[in-house]
Formats: structure tokens, C-alpha cells, sequence
């Protein structure tokens, strides 16, 4: 589905991101770790065409990202708050997303009905605009946002941050029901090593740019990941 | 402490995004201060003699004091929306050993030196100098001086009071227009009353106590207020207003702009910064009177063209200068959303040619300084329609400067570069300078009909002028991206 041929962006001389290849099938969900400025962002961006690679390119689903648009009727995603529009209540960015993805109202509100419980009564009906719902609730909206127009490929970057642990639990059980249908290509990048090894079945840990491990999920997950963490970086990893 | 205060407010003035700003920016703010400061002044020396020319028989601190009333609820009236107690800015303070008394005398004191109560100021102390070089005695003006900088004061933390409730505005708007009617209607000298009361401060400058304990009572009133409300949950929180949402589905006439046109509308009636522009442009619409009205010009001086494009194209430029940088906070966004920049443009320039029409509809009344006026309003409006939107739009496409919605409408230059004043070349000089050739070489209606063909023909090739901007603007793309980013620009 996604594939990063010979990617890299540098900033001046400095190297931010080196992926030589790596190649996403359709249906995977792919969990992306590492530490900050690690390059996790970057990757996201670049897949999202909003910075250019220094060389290489990634393809979705046969459409390079870098010098065509057509790869974003089917992709959808959410990075951070910079994806919300402040001055709108959440119904109405709602149906603005739905109508960007050709989906009338009704549609919106049918999605929406499968997440009540994740949105807690505290996102819908609230009569409130975006930019005064808390940093949790704003990203509660955005996430949903992003399953809005069934697209094949939902990039999320950091989801589990800020969110309370009930949502947290609730967000787990939305993704890893994503992938079970084997449709959707959902791409998550945490800094929660625990959150990831349990919805993702693939696991890419990014080191100053570099793709340093890329681990099939198993029982054995989680620790490989923390004693890389542990040993490797250890003046690093404090956020 | 109020030394650490002081240095606090220094570096968040001098380190602030606006300082660092390029040196033309600078220079050109600069000159309108001075220039603004230069003009009050001038009005402060000069209206003792203007007022002395105009009305030979009575004192001009007379006529000054009449009018002072209305001053005080004017200036009342228009800081109720301009200037807000900047609370917002101690929030990091009250983590810090420092005593919340002292944090509240520090904003109220910070408050009293606001730009705001200088502007008075640079008419009233000119003012009082010439009336001290004319011969008023020194000890009485000096004393009404003082009254006035007192009440100045009292109207910087009477603000502060009734800012937290709208129907005061209200009333304030409402009080202003009665007093002026009973005035106008000759039902009661208000003028009169109210001259002699202002008047008895200079008479007698013992009176001047009186605004100064009025001063120091507003001041406290604030001070207790604020004192036992510097709690996050108080008045340091931003209010958060229940929201009404419209129904926009008129808006599905437009087709397939529809969702952005919606958006359009939502964000510039829900922001502070966008609705002001929409107010000053209705508000422009008289800008013409001041060349109309005057003899001077003739009735085909090129100054009635630049007139009518500024008027007929306000909203174009004050709206338009700053596309894409108004939805710069969710840019990324609308770049990786399946949106077509094709069609977000055309929303954009559909809006604008909505107000240029808008604005000329507005200006027909100009009918009755002749013909003329209007056939120039109306070329205008075509030359806007067909030329000043793909203009602008396209230098839109240079725009980076990220700005925040959210930030206060008056004298925000965020978003502002070179980019905003190169486009006035464009889109104000070189039709006046069209005209201006034409009508003295040739003749007055082919230099209309020169811009309205021009008008015309822009329109009619308006997708494919639409389609260069939009390829501009894919060009630009990672730039703006990059420059929207930026916090602090």
C-alpha cells in the first residue's frame, strides 16, 4: 500500500530522515516509535506531502505523494491541533470534513452514533467552538475527524497523548477494530511503548532518522522495545 | 519587584514577534506613529486659533469644554471594544512567591500608561500651552490639565468595570445619540450644562481633585475586583461564549464552493480581527464624502478613481491581502484534506466579488455629486471585479506569515509583510495612473470605458486567470506551510 523508496530530508547539512526502503501493506497497522526527533513527524509530513523530500518519494497505493494529489481522496489523517479549525463547533467540522469526503450529513451522523462512547458527552451538542474544548476533547474530535469518508490509509500521529485513560482504552479498541478488518492501513506513531505493541502488529522504531528495528508484534514485543529504549538512549528518553 | 515587572515588560516588547519585524515594516509603523502623533498635536496647538477664527465672540475654552462630555462617553464607547485589561499576560506570575496584591497594583498600573491615555494627551497638553503663551493664567490651566489627565485615567479603569457587561455598551450607544438629539432638537442644552461644569474645573483648579479621587476610586474598585479574582478559574479565563450556529444552506446555490464558502462566512463572522474588517469596509463607503465635498478636485480628477477602487474594493483589499494566511492555523490541514485549491480559491474570489458589488451598490447614492461619480464607481467596480481579484489572489500565493484568529482586531499587523504594500501598487496606482493618462490624453470616457473593458475582459477569462493562481499557489505550497508554522511571526 505505502512505499518509502530512498527517502530522505535534510535541514541544512543535518540529516532528519534516512529511510532506505520500507513498504506498508494494505490492511497493516503499523505502529512508528521512537524518541523525540527521532524523524516520526517528519515521515508523517512527508507522507502527507506538507514538506518536500530532500530526495526519494513515497507512493500510496501507486500515487507519489510529492507530485500527485490523488492520494488524498482515500487518506486521511491527524497529526495535531493544527488540523482543527478553531472557530467551528465539532458537528460542523464534521460535516466539513464529510463534505470535503463526499458524505452528506446523515452519513456524518451515522459515523458518529459508533462513537459515543468514546467521545464521552463531552464533544457533540456542547455548543462550543473547537478552540475552547480542552486539549484532550480537541484531539477526541480530531481523531474521529480522521475515520470520516471511509479511507483506506488513517495516519495518526501521537493519539494516546492527552487523552484520559478511559479514552485511551477506548482509542485501542477503535484501531485494533480497524485493523481487524484488514481494509485499513492505520499508521500510529506513540512514544507509549505499551499502547503500540497492543494495537499494532507491526512495530518501525526510528533512531535520529534511521530505521533501527522492525518488529513483527509478539509477546517478546514489549521488552525488546524497552530494553532498546533503556539501553541505547537513556540520556535521550525523558520527553 | 515592580523593577522585575518593568524589565518583564521590556523584553515582552522588545523581544516580541512584532519588533523583530524587517526594517521597512519597522520604519513605516514607525512613521505612522509619529505621524498620527504629529497630527494630534497639530490639532491640540492649532484648535485654540481655529476655534478662535471660527467663533470670535466666545472663549474657545468654552466651546473645548462643551464638548468634553461627549468625549469622555466617546472615548468610553470605542475602548469598550478596543482596549481589554491584559490579564492573560500574569498568568505565569501567580506560580511565583510574588504577593497577588502586588500582581493586581502591576497590571492596573501597567494599564494606566497605555497607548490609549497618551492620545488625549497630545492634544490637551498642546492645547494648554498655547493657552498659557495667550495669556490664560498659568495655575488654572495647568489645573484643568491635570482634571483632564484625571479623567483620562478614570476613563482607562471605568473601562475596565463595565467591559464585563454588554448592555452597558449598549446603554453608552444609546446615551450618546440622546444627549446629542436633546442637543440637536433644542430640547436641552446639554453642551451648555455640561461646558460649565468641565469649565469650573479651569475656573477653579482646587475642582481638579475631584476626577483625581475619581481616578483613585475607579482604580481601586478595579484593584479589589482583581485581587480577589486572580484565580485561573476567575478572570483569567478566557471566556468561552455558548455558540449559535447558523444554518448556511443557502449557500448551496454555489455548487461545489459551498463548504468553503460556508467556512468563509463562519470565519469571518466568528472571529474579532475579520468582523472588524467587514465593519470598516461598510464604514469606508463615506470615505468618498471627503473628496466629493469638496470644490477643489473638479468632477473627473483622477483622485475620484482611486476613490472608487479603494471604495468599491475595500473589502478586496483589507480581506483579500491576507488570503491564504486567515486559515494559516489549520493550513496543513486544508493541504492534506481532500480539498481541490482550485476550488477553495474560487470560494475566495466568489466572496470578494460579492463585496465589491456590494460596495458599489452602496455607493450609488454618490449619484447626486453627478453622473460622473457613478460612471467612475461603477468602472471601478468592473476594474475590481475582473483585474483586483485574480491580483490579489495571486500575490496572496507570497504570503507566509501565520496569523492567529484568535488575536485582537485592533492594530494587529500579524500576517502583515512587504507583500501587503507592494499589492497597493497594482491594485490602486496603476488604474489611476491608466485613467489619469487617458483622461488628460484622451478623454475622459474612453479612459472609463479603457478600465471597464479591462474589467470585463478579466472576467471573462477569470478560470483561466484562476488557474495560474492556483498553480502559484501549488508552487508556494511547502513555503507557506513552512511559514504558517511559525508561532511568532
Amino acid at each position: 500500500m505505502i512505499t518509502t523508496q530512498q527517502l530522505t530530508k535534510k535541514y541544512g547539512s543535518q540529516m532528519v530522515l534516512n529511510i532506505g526502503h520500507l513498504e506498508i501493506p494494505k490492511g497493516q497497522s503499523f505502529g512508528l516509535v521512537g524518541n523525540n526527533g527521532a524523524g516520526k513527524t517528519t515521515y508523517f509530513s512527508l507522507l502527507l506531502d506538507l514538506i518536500q523530500p530532500t530526495t526519494g518519494q513515497i507512493i500510496n497505493n501507486d500515487v507519489q505523494v510529492n507530485t500527485s494529489e490523488d492520494w488524498k481522496p482515500f487518506t486521511s489523517s491527524f497529526i495535531d491541533e493544527s488540523f482543527l479549525i478553531g472557530y467551528l463547533t465539532p458537528e460542523e467540522y464534521f460535516y466539513f470534513i464529510g463534505e470535503l469526503r463526499g458524505q452528506n450529513k446523515a452519513d456524518v451522523d451515522a459515523l458518529l452514533a459508533n462513537f459515543e462512547d468514546f467521545f464521552h458527552g463531552e464533544i457533540l451538542g456542547q455548543r462550543k467552538y473547537l478552540r475552547d474544548l480542552s486539549k484532550g476533547n480537541q484531539k477526541k474530535a480530531g481523531i474521529v475527524a480522521s475515520f470520516i469518508g471511509n479511507p483506506q490509509v488513517i495516519i495518526l500521529d501521537e493519539p494516546f497523548a492527552n487523552l484520559d485513560p478511559t479514552t485511551q482504552i477506548r482509542l485501542k479498541a477503535i484501531i485494533k477494530d480497524l485493523s481487524a478488518r484488514k481494509e485499513i492501513t492505520v499508521l500510529v506513531s506513540s512514544h507509549d511503548l505499551m499502547h503500540v505493541t497492543e494495537v499494532c502488529e507491526r512495530i518501525v522504531v526510528l533512531n535520529k532518522g534511521v530505521v533501527v528495528r522492525d518488529i513483527e508484534t509478539s509477546a517478546e514485543t514489549l521488552r525488546e522495545l524497552e530494553s532498546f529504549f533503556a539501553g541505547n538512549q537513556v540520556s535521550e528518553e525523558e520527553e | 519587584m515592580f523593577k522585575h515587572f518593568v524589565s518583564l515588560q521590556w523584553k515582552s516588547f522588545f523581544r516580541s514577534s512584532n519588533f523583530g519585524k524587517s526594517l521597512a515594516l519597522k520604519l513605516l509603523m514607525g512613521f505612522l506613529g509619529v505621524y498620527m502623533m504629529v497630527t494630534f498635536a497639530g490639532l491640540g496647538v492649532g484648535l485654540f486659533f481655529i476655534l478662535k477664527k471660527a467663533f470670535p465672540d466666545s472663549d474657545p475654552m468654552l466651546i473645548v469644554c462643551g464638548y468634553l462630555l461627549y468625549w469622555v462617553l466617546i472615548e468610553l464607547f470605542f475602548r469598550y471594544f478596543m482596549q481589554k485589561l491584559p490579564v492573560m499576560d500574569i498568568k505565569p506570575l501567580l506560580l511565583y512567591p510574588i504577593k497577588k496584591s502586588k500582581i493586581a497594583h502591576y497590571i492596573l498600573v501597567k494599564s494606566g500608561l497605555s497607548g490609549y491615555n497618551f492620545l488625549s494627551l497630545f492634544i490637551a497638553v498642546p492645547f494648554s500651552i498655547v493657552l498659557i503663551t495667550q495669556g490664560y493664567p498659568v495655575s488654572n490651566v495647568l489645573g484643568w490639565l491635570v482634571a483632564i489627565v484625571c479623567i483620562v485615567l478614570t476613563i482607562n479603569y471605568t473601562n475596565f468595570i463595565i467591559n464585563k457587561s454588554d448592555k452597558v455598551f449598549l446603554f453608552l450607544g444609546v446615551l450618546i445619540l440622546a444627549l446629542y438629539s436633546l442637543e440637536y432638537f433644542s430640547v436641552f442644552p446639554v453642551k451648555e450644562y455640561a461646558g460649565q461644569l468641565f469649565y469650573s474645573l479651569y475656573q477653579n483648579p482646587i475642582l481638579a481633585l475631584l476626577p483625581f479621587v475619581l481616578a483613585i476610586g475607579t482604580y481601586y474598585v478595579n484593584y479589589n475586583f482583581l485581587r480577589k479574582k486572580l484565580y485561573l478559574d476567575a478572570s483569567l479565563k478566557k471566556k468561552a461564549i455558548k455558540v449559535e450556529t447558523s444554518d448556511l444552506t443557502w449557500t448551496k446555490r454555489f455548487g461545489s464552493i459551498a463548504p468553503f464558502l460556508q467556512l468563509d462566512l463562519k470565519l469571518i463572522w466568528r472571529n474579532k480581527r475579520t468582523k472588524m474588517q467587514v465593519f470598516i469596509s461598510l464604514a469606508m463607503i463615506l470615505y468618498g464624502l471627503f473628496f466629493y465635498s469638496m470644490d477643489t478636485y473638479g468632477d473627473t480628477s483622477t483622485i475620484y478613481l482611486f476613490v472608487g477602487i479603494f471604495m468599491t474594493g475595500i473589502f478586496l483589499s483589507n480581506f483579500g491581502q491576507f488570503i491564504p494566511a486567515w486559515d494559516s492555523e489549520y493550513y496543513g490541514m486544508m493541504m492534506s484534506q481532500n480539498i481541490p485549491l482550485r476550488k477553495y480559491l474560487e470560494s475566495k474570489a466568489g466572496l470578494i466579488s460579492v463585496s465589491i458589488v456590494v460596495m458599489f451598490l452602496l455607493s450609488i447614492p454618490y449619484v447626486y455629486f453627478g453622473w460622473k461619480a457613478l460612471a467612475i464607481n461603477f468602472a471601478c467596480a468592473l476594474y475590481n471585479l475582473g483585474v483586483n481579484v485574480p491580483v490579489i489572489l495571486f500575490f496572496g500565493s507570497f504570503n507566509k506569515k501565520r496569523i492567529d484568529l484568535t488575536k485582537s482586531a485592533v492594530g494587529n499587523m500579524q500576517g502583515t509583510s512587504a507583500t501587503q504594500f507592494l499589492v497597493l501598487l497594482p491594485l490602486m496606482v496603476v488604474p489611476s495612473v491608466l485613467y489619469f493618462v487617458l483622461k488628460t490624453f484622451v478623454s475622459f470616457e474612453v479612459a472609463l470605458i479603457t478600465l471597464s473593458v479591462m474589467g470585463i475582459v478579466g472576467f471573462v477569462f477569470r478560470k483561466t486567470l484562476l488557474d495560474k493562481v492556483t498553480e502559484a499557489y501549488r508552487k508556494r505550497k511547502y513555503t507557506m506551510l513552512a511559514g504558517f508554522k511559525e508561532q511568532n511571526n
